[in-house]
């Protein structure tokens, strides 16, 4: 269990905004006009003031959906606490009382907690009742002894004062104090094992006050009204094909454990279903991602005689992906069989661009192809990817695309299906072989029963 | 008593005025900076004329959601730090505080491999796209790239290989679209791409002015860009290429502890340490959404769309999930089920589900 005892300084930023805004939602609900009800409450025979009871009903009616949840935090965090039972920070649903914590003892006020007032605190107790303090608070009481051997007179000295001064109170208003006391070092210093609301992970940030950082751009803005109309048919486009939102045909894996679905969308398979031979007619991109819709659009082209573009575009990628060390063969290779005059798959790139790209091949790097990619790029999405859309081979493709249907719920839905595992991507690669292409892809579940691992 | 009072007068009279001369031009170039971004935001506000939610108010309101935990991950044991899914759409990598990082098979809950970094809270993790490797790294300054080997007797820790190092913990690693380059984002406030085979740096990325927490590379058709967060309260996008800032965003009230790209690429929303998420639109160059609620007061620590982009998902520093419309701008539905902080959030390469890692050391699909 780690205690985050950083200085003040580190703890002035945000981190601090859900503590603030916890504080504002309980200043609101003690408005006396809006706020919740609180009568006297009787605790034994002490009558505590401005105390509540059936707090989760009362929090329902002022929070609406997440109270619950909302309320669990607030008492987690102490800002609330209960008034029976005080040791244990959670939301009854019953009618224990609770009680606002006050702004004296609230995180963000006092943060972070000291040695020295945890350590005011355990001797009080002690020197109250003997036999008060619970087993973990006499080890640390021990160990802050230690720890502040030389201020241990001030502690002592200060315990008493306190206890003196409290004692003059009327008890009503000591049970109180004891009481908010006790929450806050409940949250401050919790019992072993208990859960740290105030864990609050990696110390950050950094800060380097050196950038001044203006950065001049040329963006050119588009209108707002463009945007916001781009988002509304994307999503009305992709709609049937987002699982989450419309299911997904046979059924989803993760809900019927049949993988049914992962096998009909694999990399490669002999007839792809519907919905994925659509989704090439939604961008070029969408067609040139899925392994199968280039290999469709490759196909085409070779038909058109400009296959060379694809296959160009294909050995850029390669270039701009691949590894470092064999970046200067694969230019060479590009320019030897795309570029040179007379290669024998020479792509038509203008004039400008061709000249940019020779320049460059003197120095070869990375990015050298990317003008001349792009360029092939744009020409294969304006020209031959729309006739492709429209071709026979598209039309034949989606005509012959299954729709799965739609798996029924087993007549015994308590019998759950077996969950077979998948051979391991890392063991599938093993089996690619280049020329054809075919990849034994790590879709294929099913396949694998004999391995089947019940869960 | 002479001796000391020698020493003590400033040796150098001409480095004080030296100083305050680089002070004052420091102070000069701000208040430049200052004024060149109230410009900036004025020219902005010109074009703005219509919220989203306007746009969107034809568009049907979404029913109920019904979303419950369809497989829970336990296994680790300490806080789970971050999670990224392999492109075999079952298999998940995640990374938590104690060292220990696993890769599951999240469909039949098994674990498939397990390797222990030399360093406590490995708050990055990532997925090779082969399938084969997952890169690692968090308080060690470094990532790392573990190949998959499997042979169950292998010590996967042989095989490591140190790829990038920061001055600074690392907060995100992601590959690029092979297996060949990653990319990097660190407290130290940079990012950086290396190459893997070689461990070369091939491009950092500076300008934001506090640690970097999270990134995301554009799924556009040219590939050339990513967006990057910090807690500077700045979302940067980078041209990969040239390592220049391209736009920058800066609305955000805290620390940005999540970035993620609308799947069209022009636009990615983020979620921030100030209880909202926001989504900036990269061509009108501006927010366009805020998703926020009064009751909502917890920091965001993960963002992911659904695959449409319909559905935004954000996991919470009060244990829950909330699901947003994006379109509406509204809450869908709110998930319970974490017991303490969730620290990540992917949605599946299919989009069939979304997988939450949390604090309470368990991960939930």
């Amino acid at each position: 269990m780690t205690i985050n005892t950083l200085a003040k300084g580190g703890w002035d930023r945000e981190q601090m905004a859900c503590f603030r805004k916890m504080e504002k939602v309980i200043v609101a609900m003690q408005d006396p006009d809006m706020g919740m009800k609180m009568r006297n409450q009787r605790l034994l025979i002490t009558v505590i003031p401005h105390a509540m009871t059936g707090v989760l009903g009362e929090l329902l009616l002022w929070c609406l959906t997440e109270a619950v949840h909302l309320s669990g935090m607030l008492v987690r965090y102490g800002y609330i606490y209960p008034l029976k039972e005080p040791r244990s920070l959670v939301l009854r649903p019953d009618e224990s009382p609770y009680r606002f914590q006050t702004p004296y003892f609230w995180t963000s006020t006092r943060w972070p907690a000291s040695e020295l007032d945890y350590a005011i605190y355990l001797a009080k107790k002690n020197i109250r009742k003997q036999g008060e303090l619970m087993e973990y608070e006499k080890e640390r009481y021990s160990l802050l002894h230690k720890r502040i051997n030389h201020t241990w007179d001030f502690v002592v000295m200060q315990a008493r004062e306190q206890l003196r001064a409290s004692k003059q109170r009327r008890k009503a208003d000591r049970i109180v104090l004891e009481c908010q006391e006790q929450a806050y070092w409940l949250i401050n210093r919790p019992p072993p094992g208990a859960h740290n609301v105030l864990d609050m992970g990696l110390e950050r940030p950094n800060n380097f006050s050196k950038t001044v950082g203006v950065f001049v751009y040329d963006v050119p803005s588009l209108c707002i009204c463009v945007c916001m109309c781009s988002f509304v048919k994307y999503s009305e486009q992709y709609q049937n094909h987002d699982p989450i939102m419309q299911g997904c045909l046979p059924s989803n894996p993760w809900i019927s454990d049949d993988t049914a679905h992962w096998t009909m969308s694999s990399e490669i398979v002999p007839t792809p279903t519907r919905l994925r031979v659509e989704r090439w007619s939604f961008s070029f991109m969408e067609l040139l991602k899925d392994i199968m819709g280039m290999r469709e659009f490759m196909l085409y082209l070779e038909k058109e005689f400009s296959a060379e573009n694809l296959c160009f575009w294909q050995a850029c990628e390669d270039i701009r992906h691949g590894e470092s060390s064999r970046i200067l063969e694969k230019v060479e290779d590009i320019y030897k069989n795309f570029l040179a005059p007379g290669a024998a798959r020479w792509v038509n790139i203008d004039s400008k661009t061709m000249d940019k790209t020779l320049q460059g091949l003197r120095h070869p790097h990375r990015f050298v192809m990317d003008d001349a990619q792009m360029h092939i790029y744009f020409l294969m999405k304006k020209d031959s990817y729309p006739r492709y859309l429209k071709s026979d081979l598209y039309k034949n493709m989606l005509a012959k695309a299954i729709v799965p249907q739609e798996t029924k719920k087993s007549v015994f839905p308590f019998m759950r299906r077996q969950r077979h595992s998948s051979p391991s991507p890392a063991q599938a690669v093993i089996q690619v072989t280049e020329e054809d292409g075919h990849a034994k892809g790590a879709g294929r579940a099913g396949t694998n029963s004999a391995a089947g691992s019940h869960v | 008593f002479s001796l000391c009072l020698y020493l003590i007068s400033p040796l150098v009279p001409e480095m004080a005025t030296q100083e305050v001369q680089l002070n004052e031009t420091l102070s000069h170039l701000k208040t430049e900076s200052d004024t060149l971004k109230t410009k900036l935001e004025e020219e902005r506000a010109k074009l703005h004329d219509v919220e989203l939610h306007q746009v969107a108010e034809k568009v049907d309101g979404l029913g109920q959601f019904v979303m419950k935990t369809r497989r829970t991950l336990k296994g680790h044991g300490n806080k789970v730090l971050c999670m990224d899914w392999c492109k075999d759409k079952r298999r998940i990598v995640s990374s938590s505080q104690d060292g220990k990082v696993i890769v599951w098979d999240a469909f039949t809950t098994n674990k498939e491999h397990a390797v222990t970094m030399p360093c406590t809270w490995v708050m990055a993790c990532a997925y090779a796209p082969s399938g084969c490797a997952v890169a690692c790294g968090g308080l060690d300054n470094k990532c790392s790239v573990y190949p998959l080997s499997l042979d169950k007797n292998e010590n996967l820790a042989a095989k490591k290989k140190s790829v990038a190092m920061h001055t600074n913990y690392l907060s995100a690693c992601s590959f690029t679209n092979s297996d060949m380059q990653i990319l990097t984002s660190s407290g130290d406030g940079t990012c950086a791409l290396w190459d893997v085979e070689s461990g070369q740096l091939l491009q950092s990325f500076h300008g934001h002015a506090a640690d970097v927490l999270c990134l995301d590379l554009a799924p556009s058709e040219t590939g050339n860009t990513f967006v990057s967060g910090g807690c500077d309260k700045k979302a940067n996008v980078w041209d990969m290429r040239s390592g220049q800032c391209i736009q920058s965003f800066e609305t955000h009230e805290s620390d940005i502890n999540s970035v993620r790209y609308y799947p069209s690429g022009d636009a990615f929303a983020s979620g921030s340490d100030d209880a909202t998420c926001r989504l900036y639109d990269l061509r009108a160059d501006r927010e366009v959404a805020i998703y926020s609620k009064e009751s909502i007061i917890f920091g965001v620590s993960s963002v992911d769309f659904s695959l449409s982009g319909r559905l935004l998902f954000g996991g919470y520093n009060d244990y829950t999930i909330n699901v947003w419309d994006v379109l509406k701008g509204t809450r869908v539905s709110i998930l319970f089920g974490h017991e303490n902080r969730v620290s990540t959030l992917r949605v599946s390469p299919d989009g069939t589900a979304f997988c939450s890692g949390s604090w309470d050391h368990t991960l939930r699909v």
